[in-house]
């Protein structure tokens, strides 16, 4: 499996990571170690195994629906860079 | 090649805030407005290591919802992550669900000019809404509040069907309804509980293929869905007539200019790489769970409009619009349990309180007085209490200061004169200061009658009961 520099670029592109010019030939074999390994587990055989979707065996864990309120709002945005009016100050977005 | 040569194309994605208490993965309420960042945790916040639960009742809503627009409902459904970067989205993804959605391949059906017709749906999946950017005052920063972030929606994703905006309006007025009916959303449009992305493509008639779509995001009122694809179609034509070609992209609708906008920014913004979401487990659905939910669906309306036309016989066209809001149809339904007068409520609904709702710009469900008012109206004119003139102002009041039109009428003085002799009173009143009238009615014009019953409605103030009037001004003028 054979992992491309332009698949690199898009995915950190998506990311929203700024990889420098010599980073990208490690990231690259790194994602392709990741992705071969992927194949060897691929490659086991599933013939008599029932299908699994989650990543865990637990089914229908639900809450009832009842209001339970967080009370400590000031905590919640203590640790924020910046805040104005009990919001998230953020830079501008359009 | 015109306009008439080709044949719009639209599919509809809707999101539906649903009407819990609470929000999907966390139990903070759900309620609208408040401070920002009051009705959130750790959870809808997206701290680091704080786990979502589903809310047991979304999928409930999701499958009645299902269920009223004829769609499978899945035996095994799971939630996936959407993933893209917005500054409202605090966990850089969206638990929606990708590959198995809770129901998949319904319908919704429509009356059109040519009679009935189905929109199909491809699915409908639950998903968690995004939170609220607020500009600053000084235009410096943006400001996030997440009350509204894990509020709970679904998403109903339609077949390209519809081929004109009148069957795109019959569809979202049709699935308000229904959503209203089954009490799993409000609809209100100006909250934004309803939404829709709208998909768009223009082909000559006949063609077999679609055509290249765009699509707009977020519209929320019907008048700017059905602009923008009225003016997105036109736009699409000319391209095409001048030889050129549509971009697959997503457009920005603008209300104020009327015109669509390109975002070519948002390239790879369609590339949200879901995986199954980890942290919530598989839901499994049983037969029973399924035909629990089937049991508790109310009537809806198609059956409720063959009611009112068969048992209660009122006009086809009058009961369409009664059942076209669940709000108006409980008002019929519960004021005729007061007044047992069907036709009246019905009349009442469908003239002067459906004006007042136009003149005022206001939807039913924002009708201020209730049913049972509603009912002890009809009531008051039944037994002669009030005039209908008299009600017709009762009405008004309702709308301004809702009371018991009892207590109304007493208050302003409304009560009608039945009283005999206050009405021959009046009656030999008017007829001593028209000798004229009474002349002309001995001479055949009968239109001296409704003239002098006129100037006694006019001196009693509307009060005097008309049937009354008219009978005894006949007894004065034959003697
Ligand atoms: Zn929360």
């Amino acid at each position: 499996m054979q992992v491309s520099k332009e698949e690199i670029l898009h995915i950190a592109n998506l990311a929203c990571l700024n990889i420098k010019e010599e980073e990208i030939e490690e990231y690259r074999k790194n994602l392709q170690d990741i992705l071969n390994f992927a194949n060897i587990v691929n490659s086991v055989n599933t013939d008599n195994i029932s299908e699994t979707i989650g990543s865990t065996s637990n089914v229908n864990v639900f809450r009832e629906d009842e209001i339970n309120e967080f009370k400590d709002e000031a905590l919640l945005l203590e640790n924020a860079p910046d805040k104005e009016n009990n919001m998230f100050k953020i830079p501008k977005v359009l | 090649m015109s306009k008439e040569d080709y044949e719009v194309v639209i599919g509809l994605e809707v999101h539906s805030e649903l009407s819990t208490k609470t929000k999907i993965f966390c139990s903070c309420p759900t309620e609208f407005g408040g401070e920002p960042n009051t009705h959130c945790c750790p959870v809808c916040m997206a701290m680091p290591g704080a786990l979502p639960v589903l809310n047991k009742r979304v999928v409930e809503y999701a499958i009645k919802a299902g269920l009223a627009t004829n769609c499978s409902i899945a035996h095994v459904s799971k939630n996936d992550r959407k993933n893209y970067f917005y500054p409202d989205l605090p966990k850089s993804y969206q638990i929606s669900q990708f590959d198995m959605p809770l129901c998949t391949e319904g319908y919704v059906e429509i009356e059109t000019k040519d009679g009935p017709k189905k929109i199909r749906l491809v699915r409908i999946h639950i998903e968690e809404d995004a939170g609220k950017l607020n500009h600053d005052e000084y235009g410096r920063g943006s400001l996030v509040d997440l009350n509204r972030a894990g509020v709970p929606l679904i998403e109903i994703v339609s077949e390209p069907d519809m081929r004109s905006t009148e069957e795109v309006d019959s569809y979202l007025k049709k699935l308000k309804s229904i959503l209203e009916y089954i009490e799993v959303s409000d609809c209100k449009m100006q909250e934004g509980s309803l939404r829709a992305d709208v998909n768009v493509s223009v082909r000559k008639k006949g063609a077999k293929e679609f055509g290249t779509r765009t699509e707009m995001k977020n519209m929320n009122s019907f008048r700017s869905i059905t602009r923008a694809i009225e003016y997105e179609a036109q736009r699409q034509i000319e391209v095409l007539e001048n030889g050129g070609k549509i971009e697959q992209e997503t457009l920005r609708w603008d209300e104020v200019s009327g015109k669509t906008f390109s975002m070519r920014d948002k390239e790879d913004a369609q590339d949200y790489r879901y995986f199954p979401e980890p942290d919530l487990a598989i839901i499994n659905i049983s037969d029973e769970m399924i035909d629990d939910i089937r049991k508790s669906l109310p009537e809806m309306p198609e059956s409720r409009r063959e009611r009112y036309v068969k048992e209660l016989g009122l006009p086809e066209y009058d009961s369409n619009i009664l059942t076209s809001s669940k709000y108006l149809s409980d008002l019929f339904e519960n004021a005729t349990k007061v007044c047992n007068n069907p036709k009246a409520v019905s009349n009442w609904i469908m003239t002067d309180i459906t004006r007042i709702l136009n003149e005022e710009e206001k939807e039913p469900n924002e009708i201020p007085f209730t049913a049972e008012q509603l009912g002890e109206l009809v009531t008051l004119i039944d037994k002669g209490t009030i005039s209908s003139k008299i009600a017709k102002q009762v009405l008004e009041e309702l709308f301004k200061n809702p009371k018991s039109p009892q207590d109304i009428i007493k208050e302003k003085g409304w009560i009608q004169i039945s009283d005999e002799s206050a009405i021959k009173e009046v009656v030999l009143k008017i007829l001593e200061a028209n000798p004229q009238s009474i002349v002309d009615y001995k001479a055949g014009r009968d239109r001296a009658l409704g003239y002098l019953v006129g100037q006694a409605m006019k001196e009693t103030k509307g009060k005097a009961n008309p049937q009354m009037l008219n009978k005894m001004f006949l007894e004065e003028l034959n003697k």
